[in-house]
C-alpha cells in the first residue's frame, strides 16, 4: 500500500533530497573546516620556550659607556633592561620597553628621566610615569654590585 | 609588399577573433567614451594609481631577486643592492618612492570619489573594492616597512604591531599572529616576507581585478554637481583620445619618479638592534603619521579595563569601517541629490589627517603649510558640496 502525498508534508522524495543536501552542505562544511583548521594552526605562531634568566651581568661599573652616558642597555634572556648609574655605586635596573606601545627607552642624564623617543613617555627613576602616554610604570628589576678579586665590581642585573 | 604583410596580419586577427573573440572587446573599446566637465581630471588619478602598483611590482620582482628575509642577512642584502648590484641603488629607490606616490595617488583617487559622491548606485561594489584595495596598499607599506631591517623600521613595526594588542580579547592574539612570536625578529621578516611579495599581491590582483572591470562596465561617475555639464558637452572616446592622455600622464609620472630617485635616492639608515633605544626622529611612513600623532596625544589610564590608547585604535577601525560603508550609509544623495553632511564629515577627517600629519613633520614644515592644507582641503570638499544641484548657491 503507498501512501498518498500529503500535502503540508513533503513526500519521500523530497526527504530523501533534503537530506542529501543536508549531507552535501555539511560534508563541504567539513571539508572547508578541515583546510581552515590546519592553515589557521599553522599561521598561528608556535609558543618557543626561552630558558628562565634570573641573571645578567651589565659590565664592570667603571665602564666608560656608564659614566659618558650614564646607561646600557643590556640583555635579560631575550628581554631589553636599562641599567642607569647615578653614582659609583646607586644603579637602578628597568625593563627598557616602553609600557605605551613596546619601543625602547633610554636615560637622559641631563634631565635625570627615563625617557622613550617613540610617543614621547617619560618615567623617573622609581620607574614611575611623569609624562606622556604610557599605562604602566616600567617593570623594575634588581640591580647589585658584585666585586671580584683582581677586577673593578660587575653590575649584576637580577629578577625584582 | 605592405599588402602582404596587411593581408598576413588580417590572418593573424582572424586566427585570434575566432579563438578570444576579440571583435567583441574591440567594439566595446570603439564606443566607449569618458564624460567631459570641468571636474574630469579626476578621472586620471585612479589611472595614475595603477601605474605605480605597476612600477611597484615590475621593481619588487627585480628587488626578490638578491633580497634575503632573515634578520642576518636582510640588511646587509639592501645593502648589496644599493652597492654593489649595478642600478640596485635605482631600482630599490624607485620602489621606494613609487609605494608613497601610490599611496599618496590612491588616497588622492579616494578623496575626489568621496567628495563627487561616485560611490552613488550602482557603484557600491566599485567603492568597496577600491577602498580594501588601499588598505591592503597600506598593507604593503608596512610591511615593507620592516623589510630593509633598519632602525627606523624596527621600531616603526614594533609600535605598529604592539598596536592591536591593545584591543580587548584578541589583542594579544592578533600581535603574536602578525609577528610570528612575543617579539620583533626575523620569524616577523619572514612573515612580513610572505605577505609582502605573495598573500597581499595575489589579494590585490584579485581585488583590481574586480575594481578595474566594474569601472569598465558601469563607466566613470558624473558628479552629481556637473551632471548638466557633462550632458551638455560631447564625451571623449576612450580610444585613442582619453588612452593618450592617460599614458601621457603615465609618461610624465616615470620621469617625475625616475627624477625623484636619482635625486633624492632612499636612505637605508643603520642596522636595526633590538637592544638599542628608539632613536629621537623615529616616525612610520607619513599615510600613518596622524595615528601614530594620535597615539602620542593620549594621556596614559584605562577605563573599564581598556586601556586609554585602545580608544582611537578601535575609533580607527571603525572609522575605516564606516568609510567602507559610506554607499549603504549616505541615504541623502539618493533621495535629495546631496548630502551636505558626509561632505563635511569628509573635510573634518582629512583636515585631521593633513593636520596631525603636518604637525609630526613640523620640524619640517611649517605652520603655514599645515594650515594652508587644512584650508585646501576645506575649500576642495565645499566647492563640491557648493554646486551640488539643490545646494542653494
Amino acid at each position: 500500500m503507498s501512501a498518498a502525498p500529503q500535502p503540508s508534508s513533503p513526500g519521500p522524495d523530497l526527504g530523501r533530497r533534503r537530506f542529501l543536501n543536508w549531507l552535501l552542505g555539511t560534508s563541504f562544511g567539513a571539508l572547508l573546516a578541515a583546510i581552515v583548521y590546519p592553515v589557521a594552526r599553522f599561521l598561528s605562531p608556535p609558543e618557543i620556550e626561552t630558558s628562565a634568566t634570573n641573571e645578567a651581568d651589565a659590565g664592570v661599573a667603571s665602564d666608560p659607556e656608564f659614566i659618558e652616558k650614564g646607561y646600557r642597555i643590556v640583555r635579560f634572556g631575550s628581554e631589553p633592561v636599562i641599567v642607569v648609574r647615578l653614582s659609583e655605586t646607586d644603579f637602578r635596573a628597568f625593563s627598557a620597553v616602553c609600557t605605551h606601545l613596546a619601543c625602547i627607552v633610554e636615560y637622559s642624564k641631563s634631565s635625570r628621566q627615563i625617557a622613550c623617543n617613540c610617543h614621547n613617555a617619560r618615567f623617573n627613576l622609581q620607574g614611575q610615569v611623569v609624562g606622556g602616554p604610557p599605562p604602566r610604570p616600567l617593570a623594575p628589576f634588581g640591580v647589585h654590585l658584585v666585586a671580584q678579586p683582581g677586577s673593578p665590581p660587575h653590575v649584576i642585573v637580577s629578577r625584582a | 609588399m605592405p599588402e602582404q604583410v596587411k593581408a598576413r596580419r588580417t590572418v593573424v586577427y582572424e586566427w585570434l577573433d575566432e579563438r578570444l573573440a576579440l571583435s567583441a572587446l574591440v567594439e566595446f573599446a570603439r564606443h566607449k567614451t569618458v564624460p567631459v566637465h570641468r571636474y574630469a581630471a579626476m578621472y586620471y588619478l585612479g589611472g595614475m594609481t595603477l601605474f605605480f602598483f605597476m612600477v611597484q611590482v615590475l621593481t619588487g620582482i627585480l628587488l626578490m631577486i638578491y633580497y634575503r628575509p632573515s634578520a642576518a642577512e636582510a640588511f646587509e642584502s639592501v645593502e648589496f643592492i644599493m652597492t654593489s648590484v649595478a642600478f640596485g641603488w635605482l631600482i630599490r629607490s624607485i620602489h621606494s618612492w613609487s609605494a608613497n606616490l601610490m599611496i599618496f595617488f590612491a588616497t588622492l583617487h579616494l578623496a575626489s570619489v568621496y567628495f563627487t559622491k561616485a560611490y552613488r548606485p550602482p557603484r557600491e561594489i566599485t567603492w568597496i573594492t577600491g577602498c580594501l584595495a588601499l588598505f591592503i596598499a597600506l598593507g604593503f607599506g608596512f610591511s615593507g616597512y620592516l623589510l630593509p631591517w633598519n632602525e627606523l623600521a624596527y621600531f616603526a613595526t614594533r609600535v605598529g604591531t604592539q598596536i592591536p594588542a591593545t584591543i580587548p580579547f584578541v589583542g594579544e592574539w592578533i600581535m603574536r599572529f602578525l609577528r610570528g612570536g612575543e617579539r620583533v625578529t626575523s620569524a616577523t621578516i619572514s612573515r612580513f616576507y610572505g605577505w609582502h611579495v605573495a598573500i597581499l599581491p595575489a589579494l590585490m590582483t584579485a581585488l583590481l581585478g574586480l575594481h578595474l572591470l566594474l569601472v569598465q562596465r558601469l563607466g566613470m561617475s558624473v558628479p552629481p554637481a556637473a551632471e548638466e555639464e557633462a550632458r551638455r558637452r560631447r564625451p571623449m572616446r576612450f580610444f585613442p583620445h582619453y588612452a593618450l592622455r592617460d599614458l601621457l600622464g603615465w609618461l610624465l609620472a616615470l620621469g617625475v619618479l625616475a627624477a625623484l630617485a636619482a635625486l633624492f635616492p632612499w636612505e637605508l639608515g643603520a642596522k636595526a638592534d633590538a637592544f638599542a633605544p628608539a632613536p629621537p626622529d623615529i616616525r612610520p611612513e607619513w599615510y600613518f603619521m596622524f595615528m601614530f600623532e594620535t597615539l602620542k596625544l593620549v594621556p596614559g589610564g584605562s577605563i573599564l579595563a581598556l586601556e586609554y590608547e585602545a580608544i582611537p585604535i578601535l575609533g580607527f577601525g571603525v572609522g575605516a569601517l564606516l568609510l567602507v560603508l559610506v554607499p549603504f550609509l549616505d541615504r541623502g544623495i539618493l533621495r535629495r541629490g546631496r548630502s551636505p553632511g558626509f561632505t563635511a564629515a569628509g573635510v573634518v577627517a582629512l583636515a585631521y589627517m593633513v593636520v596631525l600629519t603636518c604637525w609630526g613633520y613640523r620640524s619640517l614644515v611649517p605652520l603655514y603649510a599645515v594650515l594652508g592644507g587644512a584650508g585646501l582641503v576645506w575649500l576642495f570638499g565645499f566647492a563640491i558640496e557648493r554646486r551640488e544641484p539643490g545646494g542653494g548657491n
